[in-house]
């Protein structure tokens, strides 16, 4: 039988306060790599990025692959609209980041770390950077052979999916390359590269700290553990909460909305719009047997009431993305355009109704032919609004 | 040596001339001059011995490597949803009279430049701006006023 899906169950794993991290790095990388490993995978982390990969199997193909040098990299290029987690962890607890990394290097073997940080958050640089110099001199001390460099990014969207930043890493536009190879083989450098994103290290760190099964035990079936929700638009308590894996979209609403919500954009630009007669049966974790329909999320929740014209919501959306996306391939660059001048026509009346079916076929090309995520997921967003509010599309 | 090459210099020195040095060279010229102007980028690609069209061809990738010449301060007001529900028209409007440019200009005193930029990662404190790196939240129209004027006198 599929498990159903839990009341709302606010935790405070991540930004709570340890100040036991040199004791936590050392315990750890005197165990075995296996041991932490297994760990890891028993606790069933999954990525936090959005995507959802088992954090543990990907240390794993990187501890196995066949390299002298190996590099570990903290995703911190947040881009996707509404969300705004990294930056709370950066400034907060950044050395959770940090010992995450080295527990890392120590196990799949690589003496170098990267934090890509968007331009956008330049702000943090001086203080990280000051964190990591304290941190180095701790790694030196119990002989530990790991730096870390903060990168930063210039302004481009793109940068958050992992090989166009290792492009921009090396000096390149950043533009995604075919995959595979994956990163755990051939990553920064062509070098097995592990690369999470700072949630994800975050987590490892309450791992470390507490033990798989604590981890484990938070959520529900195949979505363990909590998870940072970046809560915005109409809301009344907007912010970041850290909440158990498997709410309901209703308790969330009931929590988070202002009583007069009309959808909720899960999972930012890239995500699904759910619109209030679907909020009871969507429950937030990753793909898996939950009741009903189970939508991934990087985190980002932007609530609508009733005011909002969701024309506009999609219109935003889509300029956001013919901006953002690199143009290197032409489902996407197109696409993209043709997407935003369609909805317009229609909107204006130069185009009649039907049209907008003919627009939601050009999202399943997009889906079926782009090269990477960015241009496959404007359908989930285009589909989704498109489905649900047609009429505000149209008059 | 003009001031630009011996900056280029400096910068390939501190990180180096392998092409992964490309970016951080970029920005730091940027740092310095607002902008990259085709001259640096020439240079840019004499010092790391690169083709200047590669140069150029990464730099105009990337919405923060500016290659048009900028203000001294540049303001970037966050044009994504959050921000735009929580009435970023308004206080790009009070901007926008207050220097009395269009989005995408520059005051002709060379101080200010405004531009539109895509989420700055501050939606729960939208609306949003930067003004260089610095964070600017939770704005109204009154608000914006009172920050630039002091950016103003500076
Ligand atoms: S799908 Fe879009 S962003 Fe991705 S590679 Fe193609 S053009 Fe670039
Ligand atoms: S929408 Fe403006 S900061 Fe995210």
């Amino acid at each position: 039988m599929a498990e159903s899906y839990h009341l709302l169950k606010r935790a405070d794993f991540i930004f709570r306060n340890e100040n036991d991290w040199e004791e936590i790095l050392t315990k750890t990388i005197k165990r075995t790599p296996q041991d932490i490993i297994n760990e890891l995978i028993s606790s069933e982390l999954k990525g936090r990025g959005g995507a959802g990969f088992p954090t543990g199997l990907k240390w794993k193909i990187t501890a196995e692959a066949k390299s002298a040098e190996k590099y570990v990299i903290c995703n911190a290029d947040e881009g996707e609209p509404g969300t705004f987690k990294d930056r709370e962890i950066l400034s907060r607890v950044p050395y959770k980041v940090l010992t995450a990394m080295a527990v890392c290097a120590h196990i799949i073997g690589s003496k170098k770390g990267i934090i890509y940080l968007r331009g956008e958050y330049h702000s943090l640089k001086e203080a990280l950077e000051k964190t990591i110099s304290e941190f180095e001199y701790y790694c030196k001390k119990i002989k530990l052979d790991f730096s870390i460099e903060v990168f930063m990014g210039s302004g481009a969207y793109i940068c958050g999916e992992e090989t166009a930043l290792f492009e921009s890493l090396e000096g390149h536009r950043g533009e995604p390359r075919n995959k595979p190879p994956y990163p755990t083989i051939k990553g920064y450098m062509d070098k097995p590269t592990v690369i999470n994103n700072v949630e994800t290290l975050a987590h490892t760190f309450t791992i470390f700290k507490y033990g798989a099964k604590k981890f484990y035990d938070l959520g529900v079936q195949f979505s363990r553990g909590t998870k940072l929700f970046s809560v915005s638009g109409d809301t009344p308590k907007p912010g970041i909460y850290e909440l158990e894996l498997g709410m309901s979209l209703q308790d969330f609403v009931n929590e988070f909305g202002d009583g007069d919500t009309k959808a909720v954009q899960v999972g930012g630009a890239s995500g699904f719009l759910v619109p209030r007669k679907k909020f009871q049966e969507t429950a937030i974790g990753y793909q898996g047997k939950l009741t009903g329909i189970s939508l991934p999320t990087g985190g980002s929740m932007m609530i609508y009431n009733s005011s909002r014209s969701m024309f506009n919501v999609l219109d935003n959306y889509l300029e956001f993305f013919r901006e953002e996306s690199c143009g290197q391939c032409t489902p996407c660059r197109v696409g993209c355009q043709q997407l935003l001048i369609g909805i317009k026509a229609v909107k204006r009346g130069e185009r009649p109704a039907q049209y907008l079916d003919k627009l939601l076929k050009l999202t399943e090309t997009m889906q079926l032919t782009a090269k990477c995520g960015l241009g496959q997921s404007v359908a989930n967003s285009f589909a989704s609004i498109v489905e649900n509010f047609r009429e505000e599309m149209i008059y | 040596m003009d001031p630009i090459q011996s900056l280029i210099k400096e910068l390939a020195v501190k990180h180096g001339r392998k092409r992964e040095s490309l970016l951080p060279v970029l920005q730091g010229v940027v740092e310095q001059e607002r902008y990259l102007s085709e001259h640096s980028m020439i240079e840019i690609a004499r010092e790391l011995d690169l083709p200047a069209a590669e140069v150029y061809g990464t730099a105009t990738f990337y919405s923060f490597l500016e290659h048009r010449k900028m203000g001294r301060f540049i303001i970037r007001i966050c044009k994504t949803i959050s921000c735009s529900m929580k009435g970023k028209n308004q206080v790009l409007l009070a901007i926008q009279d207050m220097l009395k440019i269009s989005t995408g200009e520059t005051t002709p005193d060379g101080r200010f430049s405004l531009v539109e930029t895509n989420c700055l990662g501050l939606c729960h404190k939208a609306p949003a701006m930067l003004i260089n790196e610095e964070v600017y939240t939770d704005l109204t129209p009154e608000k914006v006023r009172e920050i630039l004027s002091d950016y103003m006198k500076k």
